[in-house]
């Protein structure tokens, strides 16, 4: 084991930082998803969607601000406003045009709408952006690499995923943490998923409260993607890809907790990296053993609490 | 369960799952629908060539949906149920080359989707609604996984050709290949409907009502929910093995993107699509879906998938009982 150990730091170092990036990205989107689903009880399969026009988006417009002739720190800005942008504009569209007419209905109902939407998004992607690859990477190449020591090696690795992607995360966790806990607009949308009934009628506004967090949970995945796109080249299923990943990551952690999905998407995040370069093989699949792992164990997932059985 | 007079009064609009079921269509009339959808079939099938390739896809995607809407009637969804399709696929395709018999390889396919369908359902039944889906997605995707990565065995992304095969003992040529395909489909698409009506109206089929209403009472009355789960899920996994031989046979080609989550997602959309409330809505869903994927792909290639989700869309708001709940819908207006 110390031989191995000694043999595969470098290797075991590149995992672990690359994990960490990964699992801030998987967090953003497995987050949204949650808060969505805590109070639209809505399991969102079109979510992975919106994480993947967030990304196009944000490619799109820091070429185009690169174009324009702006400073090349216009490309953060490009990243935080395609974001904002994609969840202003689809949020408010797909919860009223769509969802708001099967609250109530029947799960299988409500998980095929939003797997129609996200057959949909998928073609008014390729639509837009077409099937070859696009990339725009100058807001990762700018902020230039960082020698990580590990034993005796370093390992030159991006300043943008070793600390933008896992802070912007963390700020995103406490963040909503506090927005959740601390402010009435937050307590409104606990209330709302705790107890929608008794929450209307102290008069709350649920309509509004499901609009709001639908849009913020859109906000939320679109911003995923953004942070993402300058780590990689972005190809048509990303959408696909990135939320069999985030369910897989909130099934784990167990319905409407933030602190948990956080955790989770570490434990997969890390799982899966270094899986990337041990195992490439089992890449994929390793997200999935270590939730059916989680769930044979405890059935409502790690930080999930279980409900008393109606009769 | 359509067609039972005598069903009591008390299990009504929930059983279905869409609460305007069929309640009203007799065993006679949905025999006749079922007789005249297959002769149209054929008529289609001799008239349009082409189509038959089509139909055969349709009518095995179809047996595959008969499967989900066992699951649907105890109000679960499997987010995942292409891994029996696949297996039943790649059974065929790894088998071919050593056995080329048509009539080994398809009761071979589905023993082995019944046996991963007994695994994996001994774990899944313990859950329930999202977890239940969740599961059978993930459980899919590394399904998936393997048939993507294995390079050595599966040749990865590009998926395998099945050679040409037997059929009872004779290679037929292309174009009675073809028409034994369809007519086998035919054939497995009646006993399976069959199965699944009879299936349905038994003790062990209405329970599953039971589990989708509220499961606590069921086992207040002694039975294991789980138990009843299991039957109905090891019992849509060998559909789901049947179908997947039928697509590797039919289609020549098998590829991992069988097994991907969306491909799970197309069956249930099928059985939405074709209606929950009768063993002959997962055909018309399977025919209605071929049929405008096929259309759409020629008209518009880029957006096929963009119209074939608006279809959906537009089915759940505004026909919820699909394609049957229309038909039936009609059928009792004429005096039933």
């Amino acid at each position: 084991m110390a031989d191995w150990l000694a043999d595969n730091t470098l290797l075991l170092g590149l995992a672990l930082l690359d994990g960490l990036a990964y699992a801030a990205l998987v967090f953003m989107v497995a987050v949204g998803l949650n808060l969505v689903f805590g109070v639209l009880r809505i399991v969102n399969v079109a979510h992975g969607s919106l994480f993947a026009i967030g990304a196009y988006s944000a490619a799109s417009l820091g070429l185009a601000f690169a174009s324009a002739g702006l400073p090349p720190w216009a490309g953060y800005a490009a990243l935080v406003l395609a974001a904002a942008l994609v969840g202003a504009v689809l949020g408010p569209l797909v919860e009223r045009l769509v969802l708001r007419r099967i609250y109530g209905q029947e799960e299988v109902l409500q998980l095929l709408v939003t797997f129609a939407l996200f057959m949909i998004l998928e073609d008014v992607q390729k639509l837009i952006w077409g099937v070859q690859p696009v990339s725009q990477d100058l807001p990762m190449k700018l902020l230039g690499t960082v020698d990580v020591p590990f034993g005796d090696d370093v390992i030159p690795f991006t300043i943008y995923q070793l600390f933008v992607l896992p802070g912007v995360a963390l700020a995103t966790l406490i963040g909503l943490a506090w927005f959740l806990r601390r402010t009435l607009t937050g307590r409104v949308i606990v209330a709302v998923t705790t107890d929608k009934e008794a929450a209307m009628a102290m008069g709350i506004d649920a309509a509004r409260v499901t609009l709001l967090t639908f849009t913020f949970g859109a906000a939320l995945a679109a911003l995923g993607g953004a942070l993402a796109s300058p780590t990689t080249s972005l190809v048509p299923g990303i959408g696909a890809q990135t939320i069999v990943l985030s369910f897989a990551v909130v099934a784990t952690a167990g319905l409407g907790q933030i602190e948990g999905a956080a955790l989770t998407s570490l434990l997969i995040g890390l799982g899966r990296s270094v899986a990337v370069y041990f195992a490439p093989e089992f890449e994929v699949v390793v997200p999935y053993i270590i939730m059916v792992a989680v769930l044979l164990v405890r059935p409502q997932g790690l930080f999930g609490v279980l409900e008393t059985r109606r009769v | 369960m359509s067609g039972d007079r005598d069903a009591p009064a008390a299990a009504p609009a929930h059983v279905q799952v869409h609460a305007q079921g069929p309640a009203g269509v007799t065993l006679a009339r949905e025999g006749a629908l079922a007789l005249l959808a297959a002769a149209a079939a054929i008529l289609v099938a001799w008239a349009v060539p082409w189509l038959k390739f089509v139909l055969t896809l349709a009518l095995a995607k179809g047996i595959a949906v008969l499967g989900i809407l066992l699951l649907l009637r105890a109000g679960q969804v499997s987010f995942g149920h292409a891994m029996f399709l696949a297996t039943g696929a790649y059974t065929v395709a790894f088998v071919a080359p050593r056995i080329e018999e048509v009539l080994l390889l398809l009761p071979l396919a589905m023993l082995l989707a019944t046996l991963l369908g007994l695994a994996v359902g001994l774990f899944v039944v313990r859950y329930r609604d999202i977890f239940f889906g969740m599961l059978n997605l993930a459980l899919s995707m590394v399904l998936y996984s393997l048939l993507e990565k294995l390079y050595d065995y599966t040749k990865g992304t590009d998926g395998i050709r099945v050679a040409a095969l037997r059929f009872a003992g004779t290679v037929p040529g292309r174009e009675t290949q073809e028409w034994l395909m369809f007519g086998l489909a035919l054939l497995l698409a009646i006993g399976f409907g069959l199965l699944v009506r009879a299936y349905l109206g038994s003790p062990m089929g209405r329970a599953l009502a039971g589990i989708k209403t509220r499961e606590t009472r069921l086992e207040f009355m002694g039975i294991s929910a789980r138990r009843v789960l299991l039957f109905a899920y090891v019992l849509s996994a060998l559909m789901g093995g049947a179908a997947g031989a039928l697509v590797a046979m039919t289609s020549r080609h098998v590829t991992p993107q069988l097994a991907y989550w969306t491909s799970s997602g197309e069956l249930v959309f099928i059985a939405i699509l074709g209606g929950a409330g009768s063993a002959l809505g997962p055909f018309l869903g399977a025919a209605g879906f071929e049929l405008v994927r096929v259309y759409a792909a020629a008209a518009v290639a880029e957006a096929w998938q963009l119209i074939l989700g608006s279809v959906l869309l537009l089915v759940i708001l505004f026909a919820p009982g699909g394609i049957w709940g229309m038909l039936s819908g009609r059928l009792r207006g004429r005096g039933a």
